[in-house]
């Protein structure tokens, strides 16, 4: 279920050159240095991770560096003969936009943390145990995956959608949709201040919310012999 | 002088967005500010319409952005307001025709002429909602008390906040007192509990406006209105001023209190 993974890949210790996985590809990151520094570290970077970038569309992030039009060229050239792809490079001097708009380059990429599942890239670990904490509401359109955990504190709204492969905690309304144990953990539970998904589903079970009777009380979902049972939250009961 | 860019935009067709732009700007036009609307709907342009100014026009804001004419010639000056002009929409072109970085050129060409902007947006997510709202200071979200306006609101309202506009500002339009009544429209306080955002106005369902828009008079002209007066409200909550908002549950007494909440004010 999880559609692409969000770190693809970390640098080395010592290397300025990052890599990331970002929604619209990979997004390398250069540290702080002079441009006769970096381009070969880039470039070694690259070669070295050859393999697993292989074809892969790339986004530069060069920081404050001022990129002159003649190197952009000639990293273009050399991107392209490694079968790589450059999209976008961005920065903060106005000579390195200028140049990257001469080559019909984008000076922007879609803003982490702003929108969907791009905003998790810079997690720092990945393995089913990680978790992701998200301080935001969720609006109709957005998505967020992840093959951890989820905490979300605010409200998941109706056309939003969770898919986490462990579970999912929502300090809040949870009124769009949501999958927890997508990679088919039938363990997984989902939390919610108000479990009003428009529709739940734990592992390869799908399951729609009945409707509610009375006042929304904290709730946990999970499945009980094949079916998603939600029980509220009771401090006297023994669970998990 | 540094004119305000106000988008006016829903997401889903047929909630009001134009009527809304062609209201506001009467209303703000009225209380006395120089007010240009700029219709964002290019291909489909129905601002004009609604404003009664379709003959008049000449030049519109595709021949602007591509240099056929200067930005004076394409601004259409109202019949009955002097200090409302309406920059239309090109209709043999598509959306296509005009950039982002187009839009915030021409409305910063407007600015230090006019106190207000108002654009009002296709709908839609595409490329012409990208337009009109990449100039805005305020985005102003209309929705309907239905499910789907206001699901499609949220996600304009997200797609706002994405793009640093800062929080989107509601209009709830065409309210049925009644209906709600009788639970079978959402209610206000539901709508503004799941959009969460700051609510700027509530228009009564009216029949008025149908009417007006087919004759091309804004129906804030129409004093008897109830959703001209409620427009008018907004106009002046836009302006920064407060104004208590209408009681939607009282039928009764509904029309009285309007003419009293918009006397004082009328500056």
């Amino acid at each position: 279920m999880i559609d692409h993974a969000i770190i693809t890949g970390t640098s080395d210790m010592g290397t300025k050159v990052q890599i990331k996985g970002i929604r619209e590809g990979l997004l390398v990151t250069l540290g702080e240095g002079s441009w006769d520094e970096l381009h070969p570290q880039l470039l070694e970077h690259l070669d070295q991770q050859a393999a697993f970038l292989q074809g892969a569309r790339l986004a530069l992030d060069v920081g404050s560096l001022v990129l002159k039009a003649v190197d952009l060229g000639q990293l273009t050239k050399e991107i392209s003969d490694r079968g790589l792809a450059l999209w976008a490079v961005v920065g903060e001097s106005p000579t390195t936009e200028r140049s990257t708009q001469s080559f019909g380059l984008a000076t922007r990429i879609a803003k982490p943390a702003k929108e969907g599942s791009a905003a998790y890239a810079d997690q720092a670990v990945l393995d089913e145990e990680s978790a992701v904490l998200v301080r935001r509401t969720l609006r109709s359109g957005s998505s967020l995956q992840h093959p951890g955990h989820v905490v979300v504190i605010g409200d998941i709204n109706p056309g939003a959608e969770i898919v986490a492969g462990g579970d999912v905690v929502v300090w809040g309304r949870l009124r769009g949709m949501v999958h927890a144990g997508a990679q088919g953990n039938e363990q997984a539970v989902v939390c919610a201040l108000d479990l009003s998904p428009t529709q739940l589903r734990i592992a390869g079970t799908i399951a729609l919310t009945p409707k509610r009777r009375g006042k929304p009380q904290p709730e946990m979902a999970r499945l009980q012999k094949g079916q998603v049972v939600a029980e509220a939250w009771d401090p006297k009961r023994e669970r998990l | 002088m540094s004119g305000k860019v106000i988008t006016v935009t829903s997401g889903k067709g047929g909630v009001g967005k134009t009527t809304a732009t062609a209201n506001l700007g009467a209303a703000l036009a009225d209380f006395g500010h120089k007010v240009a609307c700029v219709d964002g709907d290019i291909g489909l342009r129905n601002l004009d319409v609604v404003m009664g100014l379709e003959n008049r026009i000449v030049y519109d804001l595709v021949d602007v952005v591509e240099g056929r004419c200067r930005l004076r010639q394409a601004m259409i000056r109202d019949k009955r307001l002097p200090e409302l002009y309406l920059i239309p929409a090109a209709q043999t072109r598509d959306k296509s025709a005009v950039s982002p970085s187009d839009m915030v050129r021409l409305c910063d060409e407007l600015r230090p002429e006019c106190d207000y902007i108002l654009i009002d947006s296709p709908a839609g997510i595409e490329r012409g909602f990208r337009n009109a709202i990449a100039p805005a200071d305020i985005v102003v979200v209309i929705t309907n008390p239905e499910v789907s306006a206001v699901r499609d609101a949220d996600r304009i309202i997200g797609l706002v906040e994405a793009e640093e506009k800062g929080p989107a500002r509601l209009v709830i339009n065409r309210i049925k007192p009644d209906m709600i009544r009788r639970g079978d429209m959402l209610a206000v306080d539901d709508i503004i509990e799941l959009l969460a955002v700051q609510l700027i106005g509530l228009v009564p369902d009216d029949d008025s406006v149908l009417t007006s828009t087919n004759r091309g008079t804004p129906v804030v002209l129409d004093g008897k209105s109830k959703a001209g007066l409620a427009f008018r409200n907004i106009a002046r909550r836009l302006m920064d001023e407060e104004v208590p908002f209408l009681n939607m549950e009282d039928e009764g007494g509904f029309f009285s209190r309007l003419t009293r909440f918009i006397r004082p004010g009328g500056s």
